[in-house]
């Protein structure tokens, strides 16, 4: 290989990574995640305090007490919860509905089956680890078969559209009083009212760890390539996948 | 190479985002997008739930221990002052407005009427809830006793106690809430009369909206046609002075 000269390398193989739909739920959700923890931090300072079950109040036990989140962290940035509020309640349509569509698209199209199907034998210890070597190596692709997500990408997109999404969702309307009386089982399944809004806390602060980590990988994987593909959908097959 | 570069734009860019929002929220039009999600979830609640869902009602010994006392403890006004001094004996509660028949009705008189009690929670809009006992008539009976007269659409409550000094809080319901079987004028909180710092002599329960809703310290209930005549047009006092919304079932 190391005889090749420069001008014999081949220009690299691009591919066609992910679809229309993929590309516009990724980015509308990117922007709507992002207004949703603004304001949702918002919303949290009007009373920093987490219970579990039905009720809690100041006189209750909290099991976490936090100090309110500074204006660079919030939607919007000077207190206000009933602007935040404006913000959460619009946006949390536009999460729900976007993620339903997206969900429905992506059984028509295939995505999920093609590229989100956990294999059993994806699971077993020993490919977990080789996997996490090849991470830990910042080789992220099967040079056999560079566009399949690998074993923990399936995971962490997995948790997140099929278990963070839903319960930040769910646990959202188990908040509301209205919805709350259309659907008594909503507080029950969570285990009261105040334990949703310390479950919708927790997926949050999951949610925002995945949004770091994705971020991350991005940038070490070669962050024009790996933009570029979720905004014309075409993909570079990295150098080293060829050899 | 680029990995400074590029998180810094990462960082520039979040915070330019938050600023994006903060100017998108105080632009008219963004301001007239985004206050249209009361009316969203009014009306998706309303296919969802119907007109007559129940809030969860709770066992005895599921309430709170503490009922925390929220905005007014006490409307500390001459008048409020001596209406108390007397246990609220010369209070009287108005229903007037689109009635065939106004009414002015004492403590006692409420309490004659048939009753209806409930453990419901109570959700403050800031994120907190509290489970306690409530008794009074439902407000159906009353507006059947009056008699809403055609075009009343709306029920405003308006209250003993003043915000900011001055302004009396009002709320709001529509018809569908009105008339809820769980929308009660409550006088008895916790099998006893209600304290002052929760509404005292009567407070209103419209039990499948935030706490903001349940007008405390009553004094007189209005039937109207539209809510373009109370307060600054947005049918509550913390919906016009905050922009809070006035269906607040979410």
């Amino acid at each position: 290989m190391s005889e090749i000269q420069d001008s014999e390398i081949p220009a690299p193989r691009r591919v066609r990574r992910h679809a229309l739909v993929t590309r516009i739920w990724h980015w509308a959700n990117a922007a709507t995640i992002f207004v949703m923890i603004g304001s949702g931090l918002m919303i949290f300072n009007a009373h920093p305090r987490l219970y579990w079950g039905e009720y809690g109040a100041n006189f209750d036990h909290a099991w976490l007490v936090l100090p309110r989140f500074p204006g660079w962290l919030t939607i919007p940035s000077y207190y206000s919860l009933a602007a935040g509020r404006h913000w959460h309640l619009s946006f949390a349509l536009v999460l729900a509905l976007g993620l339903l569509a997206f969900m429905i698209a992506s059984l028509f199209n295939r995505h999920f089956q093609r590229d989100l199907r956990l294999r059993r034998a994806e699971l077993g210890p020993r490919h977990l680890w080789a996997d996490l070597k090849a991470h830990l190596a910042f080789r992220f692709h099967d040079p056999a078969n560079p566009t399949a997500f690998n074993i923990f990408q399936k995971l962490s997109y997995v948790g997140v559209i099929f278990v963070l999404l839903p319960l930040l969702i769910f646990t959202g309307l188990a908040l509301s009083p209205g919805m709350d009386a259309a659907w008594p089982w909503l507080t029950q399944v969570f285990g009261g009212r105040q334990s949703a809004r310390s479950l919708h806390f927790i997926a949050m602060a999951l949610l925002a760890l995945f949004v770091v980590v994705h971020l991350t990988l991005v940038i070490l994987a070669g962050p024009i390539n790996e933009v570029r593909s979720m905004i014309t959908g075409w993909w570079d097959v990295p150098d080293e996948d060829e050899k | 190479m680029t990995l400074i570069t590029r998180r810094n734009l990462i960082v520039l860019g979040g915070a330019g985002l938050v600023a994006g929002c903060d100017a998108v929220g105080s632009s008219p039009v963004g301001r007239a997008v985004l206050t249209r999600d009361s009316d969203m979830h009014h009306r998706l609640q309303r296919v969802i739930g119907g007109r007559d869902s129940l809030a969860r009602e709770y066992r005895p010994e599921q309430r709170s221990p503490r009922f925390r006392v929220n905005g007014n403890a006490n409307p500390n006004t001459a008048d409020y002052n001596a209406l108390a001094a007397g246990k609220f004996a010369g209070w009287r509660l108005k229903v007037d407005g689109l009635v065939a028949r106004p009414l002015s009705l004492s403590l006692a008189q409420l309490r004659s009427l048939p009753q209806r009690a409930q453990i419901t929670r109570h959700d403050c809009v800031e994120g907190w809830s509290a489970i306690g006992k409530w008794q009074g008539p439902q407000l159906s009976k009353l507006l059947d006793l009056a008699g809403l007269r055609d075009g009343a659409q709306y029920i405003v409550f308006h209250c003993a106690d003043l915000m900011g000094g001055s302004t009396p809080y009002y709320e709001s319901i529509d018809l569908i809430d009105a008339f809820h079987p769980q929308t009660i004028l409550a006088w008895a909180m916790n099998d006893a009369p209600l304290p002052i710092g929760h509404g005292a002599p009567v407070r209103l329960r419209v039990e499948r909206q935030l706490g903001y809703k349940h007008a405390k310290f009553v004094m007189r209930v209005e039937a109207v046609a539209s809510l373009a005549g109370i307060g600054k047009g947005k049918g509550g006092y913390w919906e016009d002075s905050s922009g809070y919304e006035w269906y607040a079932g979410i």
